[in-house]
């Protein structure tokens, strides 16, 4: 029951969200975005919606969620953690912060901590690079990191 | 009333500039201070971020890096008191401002008003200079904006260099009525952010170099295509955009005079490879961001095939201030073919991180040990990387190398988006090569196989090296992989990923050679 009314939910949203870009030139990337940021991530049963809607075949659209990295098939976890992976950062030990984060959540990167509390992700450049090493936490950036300060990231999502 | 100057640019909120501010409002509050805090952007001295400027009679005087335990402390020290007589004994009393060697050495052109000014202040951007370019633009025929343009020498700043009026000619010179102006805001390279730096902190100026792109061209749509992982910088771009339209600097007559422009806030979606021009145009039409073949050229049949304009967010922000001053100011600057001026970010472990905007030719020694004053661990400095992921790593013994695209070239590098990762002698270098490999097989956009394929192979090769395996004959393996990717890459990904895997090969030979493999006791 519950799942054929988030389903016919998704499907209202989605349509509302189609009928609200459509007329932008290129509408496929921010309809995504906009699904996305509605749902988390980009649920099965909108890929053939957004087809019907801009004229594209499932197949294409499907091809273009799976291009981009920022776009999940699945719910991330509560809070997402993005680490720095890219050279200025491993100039400022960067390294070492990764394998502290997968220590401490009992995970790798693109893997969610088994309490669902946190998602790990790579990220290649934050342009914080000044500022190394530099993570992302739910959008709130986050600069000169170190064991502690990480401990504290960490703490603050209850993992 | 004094004014407080906070940042707001990324950098500055990533080491707490916002719980900083938030201090010293509470503060101000309880005692009854007579203070505005005024949020700017950066003024590129990263190291000393949270900076925190304070208006006196004498001009902006600067603390930093500040904590927000350090707010009552500074305020008792007589931060406020108009003159520095007393909180000129504060530990972390910088002086004016712009007395500090690393800011007043600087020549700040198209960087002028960053950090300066309120960004979304229209009237600060005017009262500063904004607005020129584009005013005396209006009056101008497309053609002379364009010579003015190539007359300046200013080329792309993108990565590849090439002339800017060359390309708006081109664009000019179609008869379609309608052509594109699209900023490129991809920024994907690391150790770069001189794109994000001004887009948060002087966003009119990215939008007054479109529109002149615009009246120079002859188009009259414009897209600021944004890399996702710059939230700051998108809503910054985007508020821009709104009030620059409800000004009249954007819309149906920009500036009263007559004609169109519009400009639209796109973002990415996590690709490397989309702030290659080609694979960027794909992403905006919402395909894939796979690579074109060239020809045809963007200019010629680019975003939705019409004539269209792809800048670099610097090249653009590099136009308002050369049709200010004249092309001949911007030109002056510089050496050889190198015109101008060039944003230098300094990254990584060094001592003085940030953005440094110098007219063309200073040495990387130069860069290296006098601006960025070494590392920030204190080391000795063992490598730097210049131009992001695809620049080639470079030793001392080439820091006499001119900062300047034939001389970078002619070393075996790049300059590209002008980034500079410092890394002290702690750095493994086999381990940089392996990741330059493993960068390009998570980046590849697919199209082709030395590229999808050669860098997955790169990165077992490397590793085979790293234990020790047949090191001789892995290396030459290596050294022919790169070669394949190469002259069999359609775009730099996979062209230029042998930039820093060879340049770590060849410079740093030593950690080529594995430790010798201890065979376990039976
Ligand atoms: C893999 C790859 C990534 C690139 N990334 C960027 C980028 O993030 N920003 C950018 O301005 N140019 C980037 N470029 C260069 C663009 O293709 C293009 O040269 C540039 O946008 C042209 O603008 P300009 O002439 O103002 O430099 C990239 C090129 C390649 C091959
Ligand atoms: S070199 Fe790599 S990224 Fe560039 S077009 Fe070929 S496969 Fe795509
Ligand atoms: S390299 Fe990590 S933020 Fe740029």
């Amino acid at each position: 029951m519950d799942r054929h009314l988030v389903s016919s939910d998704i499907a209202t949203s989605v349509a509302e969200i189609i009928s609200d870009l459509k007329h932008l030139e290129g509408p496929l990337l921010p309809i995504l975005h906009a699904v996305q940021d509605t749902f988390g991530h980009i649920p099965n049963e909108a890929v053939p919606m957004i087809a019907l809607g801009l004229n594209l075949s499932r197949a294409e659209v499907h091809g273009v969620v799976t291009f981009y990295h920022d776009y999940r098939s699945h719910p991330a976890g509560r809070h997402v953690l993005k680490l720095c992976r890219a050279e200025a950062c491993q100039a400022m030990g960067g390294d070492r912060l990764g394998d502290r984060a997968k220590r401490r959540l009992g995970i790798d990167f693109h893997q969610t901590s088994a309490d669902g509390s946190v998602t790990l992700e790579p990220v290649f450049c934050l342009g914080l690079c000044s500022t190394a090493p530099a993570a992302m936490l739910d959008g709130a950036v986050h600069g000169r990191l170190d064991a502690h300060g990480l401990d504290t990231l960490l703490a603050e999502v209850g993992a | 009333m004094t004014r407080i100057f906070i940042p707001r640019d990324a950098a500055a909120l990533a080491v707490g500039a916002d719980r900083v501010a938030a201090r010293l409002a509470q503060e101000a509050a309880a005692r009854g201070l007579d203070l505005t805090i005024v949020r700017t952007g950066s003024r590129g001295l990263h190291w000393l971020e949270p900076l925190v400027e304070v208006e006196t009679p004498s001009g902006r005087v600067a603390y930093g890096p500040v904590t927000p335990a350090d707010v009552v402390p500074l305020l008792g020290a007589g931060i406020l008191d108009g003159d520095t007589s007393e909180s000129d004994n504060h530990p972390l009393f910088l002086g004016p401002t712009e007395e500090i060697p690393f800011l007043k050495n600087q020549t700040r052109l198209t960087f002028a008003r960053c950090g300066v000014i309120d960004p979304l202040s229209l009237d600060d951007y005017r009262a500063h200079g904004g607005l020129a370019g584009l005013t005396k633009a209006v009056a101008m025929t497309p053609a002379a904006i364009v010579e003015a343009v190539t007359l300046s020498g200013l080329r792309g700043r993108g990565g590849a260099g090439f002339p800017t009026g060359i390309k708006w000619k081109t664009v000019l010179d179609c008869p379609d009525a309608r052509k594109y102006i699209v900023c490129n805001a991809d920024e994907g390279d690391s150790g770069t952010f001189a794109d994000r730096m001004i887009m948060e902190g002087d966003p009119f100026v990215v939008i007054e170099g479109m529109a002149i792109a615009g009246l120079a061209t002859g188009a009259t749509k414009g897209f600021v295509y944004i890399r996702s992982e710059y939230p700051h910088a998108i809503d910054t771009m985007t508020r821009a955009v709104g009030i620059a339209r409800r000004a009249g600097m954007l819309g149906t007559s920009v500036l009263g005079q007559g004609s169109s422009f519009d400009i639209e806030i796109r973002t990415g979606a996590g690709a490397y490879v989309c702030g290659e021009e080609t694979a960027l145009l794909n992403s905006l039409e919402g395909k894939r961001g796979v690579v074109r073949a060239k020809p045809p050229l963007p200019a010629h049949k680019g975003l939705f095939g019409q004539p269209t304009v792809i800048n670099n967010v610097i090249s653009l922000a590099s136009v308002p201030v050369i049709l200010d001053k004249g092309p001949e100011h911007y030109r002056d600057f510089g050496m050889g073919r190198s015109r101008g001026t060039i944003p230098i970010q300094i990254a990584g472990n060094a001592r003085h991180t940030g953005l440094y905007e110098v007219a063309f030719g200073l040495t990387l020694g130069e860069i290296v040990d006098t601006v960025a004053g070494g590392t920030a661990t204190g080391r000795p400095v063992k490598a730097v990387q210049v131009g992001g992921p695809l620049g080639a790593y470079f030793p001392r013994a080439l820091f006499d190398t001119p900062f300047d695209y034939e001389a970078f070239a002619a070393a075996g590098g790049l300059i590209g988006h002008a980034g500079i990762t410092v890394f002290d002698d702690t750095a493994d270098m086999l381990k940089q090569a392996r990741f330059a490999m493993e960068f390009c097989a998570v980046e590849s956009c697919g199209k082709c196989t030395p590229c999808r394929i050669g860098s997955t192979r790169g990165v077992e090769v490397v590793d085979r090296i790293g234990r020790g395996i047949e090191p001789e004959k892995n290396l030459a393996l290596l050294t022919d992989l790169c070669n394949t990717m190469k002259f069999g890459s359609l775009c730099a990904l996979g062209g230029f990923t042998p930039y820093p895997v060879m340049s770590a090969v060849t410079h740093f030979p030593d950690d080529f050679v594995a430790a010798p493999v201890v065979e376990a006791a039976e």
